[in-house]
């Protein structure tokens, strides 16, 4: 049975009591960076106050609990992501952006050779496009991109010969600026059926959908805590344990190693490989706590309230500004999620902000790290609005007062 | 005055919806390009410099209204200049964008002889208040400084 309440989330939501230029903030950046529930504040501060210690070191008792600490938030991670292998695959990062780098730069450079090519699309976030282009400055990659039609979704109509040769499907499971919901599933068939392997980007919609890797059947996943109700300064990168078995190591230094000597090194074995130096122990804490929050609320429930949300808010906005205000998305509910990007005919996403900020609005205006994705669409920027479990309609009217004061204000 | 009509006064408004010197100048003049990465600003500064003085300037790009009306006014302010009062235009101007978000003390009579001797270009000073927006304030400038490296 549900427990699902909004108005329940938001008053377990202490930053949404702030009051901006004397109006409540009307939080709508999710999309940039979520805001975490008390549950998540509060297990960082006890495990600073009463716990901290660093981990897979110590033999006393705090050094112990630090351990359990780190160890747990792994062990959570990978049932929330109902991952193969459990625990195994599962690597902590500094975010979604340092696990791609992990992944070009351990698995690509080991495995990808000159003329081998690498399938993306246009919707990707820079996260998923530069590390590529590095790994291109020293493999002779084929970097090619799956286009988006005016539709806003993947043209998959030339899918068959885009797969051709491919080693490496990477591809985000929801548009940061888009909000559109692409079939990964049925994508990761079609590349494992050409010998190609499948990276996912969820940082979208990991805290907004329900994700089961078995299900989606992926070799790669990656995403940042900090988009899904956690803290920042954690992400995760997944790998199947058989594939992250052989991938060499990332970062060098403490705690990847098994062996150091002064002839050389060997390095450990599993995720403990992957991560070099003390990790973001408080950090695991966090996200811990967010996924155990996310769990309570049911990523079914969510994903229900941001449609509900996403129909409202784009029946309104088309309603009220009759086509001045476009929406750069699909308008359709069932392939996306509560990213909403918006360009205002005659005035430019920074002063949309600016008005915005006025009256306690929070939206991104900008590229938002997908340049190629605004170049096919001939835009430079867009102001977007992206919602939370703690978002609620009260949220879409502050935005359409403050875009109608905007629409005046320019004229 | 709100917060907002301080930023956006009458005459960023103006040059914002008329902008000057939109355009571009052929070869032999300069071109010089400058980018905010940040929010994808972009501007193309074209400079026609003969006997040390800016006789022609052209802009073209995009970008929210406070990068399009300082650059418009730059161009107002910048051109037929001798290259010597144009640098110290820019000076001026960087100084007043790059009080650290203070409001300039206009009781200061050292700050009102500025302002007064910027003319249209002290409408901009509202900008510094919002340091977000100062890097829109000053694209256009930094991209002439360079233009006139260059040249």
């Amino acid at each position: 049975m549900s427990h699902f309440n909004a108005e329940r989330v938001r008053a377990d939501t202490p930053a949404l009591t702030r009051v901006i230029n004397g109006r409540p903030i009307t939080y709508l950046d999710s999309g940039a960076s979520s805001l975490p529930p008390r549950t998540v504040i509060e297990a960082m501060d006890e495990y600073y106050r009463l716990r901290h210690a660093n981990v897979h070191r110590g033999v006393y008792q705090t050094a112990i609990e630090a351990t359990d600490a780190y160890e747990g938030a792994r062990a959570a991670i990978a049932q929330f992501l109902n991952a193969p292998g459990g625990s195994e695959g599962v690597v902590f990062t500094k975010n979604c952006t340092e696990a791609f780098n992990l992944l070009a730069k351990s698995w690509g450079a080991a495995n990808l050779k000159d003329g081998d090519a690498v399938l993306l699309t246009e919707m990707e976030h820079h996260a998923n496009i530069v590390p590529w282009f590095q790994l291109r400055e020293t493999i002779d990659l084929d970097i090619r991109f799956i286009p988006v039609n005016d539709l806003f979704e993947l043209d998959l109509t030339a899918i068959h010969d885009l797969l051709k040769g491919v080693k490496l499907l990477s591809l985000t499971a929801m548009s940061n600026v888009l909000g559109t919901v692409n079939p990964v599933q049925e994508l990761a068939t079609l590349a494992h059926a050409q010998g190609a392997l499948v990276a996912v980007d969820a940082a979208q919609s990991v805290g907004h959908m329900p994700t089961d890797l078995v299900e989606l059947d992926v070799d790669f996943m990656m995403f940042s805590g900090h988009k899904m109700l956690g803290p920042t300064g954690i992400g995760v990168f997944w790998a199947r344990p058989e594939i992250l078995a052989t991938m060499p190591p990332f970062l060098g230094g403490g705690g990847m190693i098994a062996d150091v000597r002064t002839d050389g090194y060997t390095p450990a074995t599993g995720f403990t490989r992957f991560e070099a130096g003390t990790p973001m122990i408080a950090e695991a804490v966090g996200l811990h706590a967010a996924v155990r929050y996310l769990e309570g609320l049911g990523l079914d429930n969510v994903q229900t309230h941001d449609r509900a949300l996403t129909v409202d808010a784009i029946s309104r906005i088309n309603h009220q500004f009759n086509g001045r205000v476009r929406i750069i998305g699909p308008t359709a509910h069932d392939n996306r999620g509560g990213v909403i990007s918006l360009d205002v005919d005659g005035v430019h996403p920074h002063d949309i902000a600016q008005v915005l900020d006025e009256i306690g609005v929070c939206v991104r205006p900008g590229h938002h790290c997908a340049k190629p994705l605004m170049r096919r669409f001939g835009l430079a920027a867009t102001a977007r609005a992206s919602f939370g479990p703690y978002s609620l309609t009260s949220d879409t009217d502050a935005l359409l007062e403050g875009l109608q004061r905007a629409i005046t204000f320019f004229g | 005055m709100s917060n907002l009509e301080e930023l956006y006064k009458e005459i960023i408004l103006d040059h914002y919806r008329t902008p000057r010197n939109r355009g571009e100048l052929a070869p032999p003049a300069s071109k010089t390009e400058g980018f905010n990465p940040l929010c994808g600003d972009e501007l193309t500064v074209y400079l026609e410099v003969t006997d040390g003085k800016i006789v022609d300037i052209k802009i073209t790009g995009h970008g929210c209204s406070i990068s399009q009306a300082s650059s418009s006014l730059m161009s107002v302010a910048v051109k037929g200049k001798t290259l010597e009062e144009v640098r110290e235009v820019l000076s001026k101007f960087k100084n007043m964008m790059t009080l650290e978000g203070d409001v300039v003390d206009l009781n200061d009579p050292a700050n009102r002889e500025v302002l007064r001797s910027l003319g249209e270009l002290a409408a901009l000073q509202g900008v510094s208040k919002f340091p977000v927006r100062i890097k829109c304030a000053t694209l256009a400038w930094n991209t002439l400084s360079q233009g006139l490296e260059e040249n």
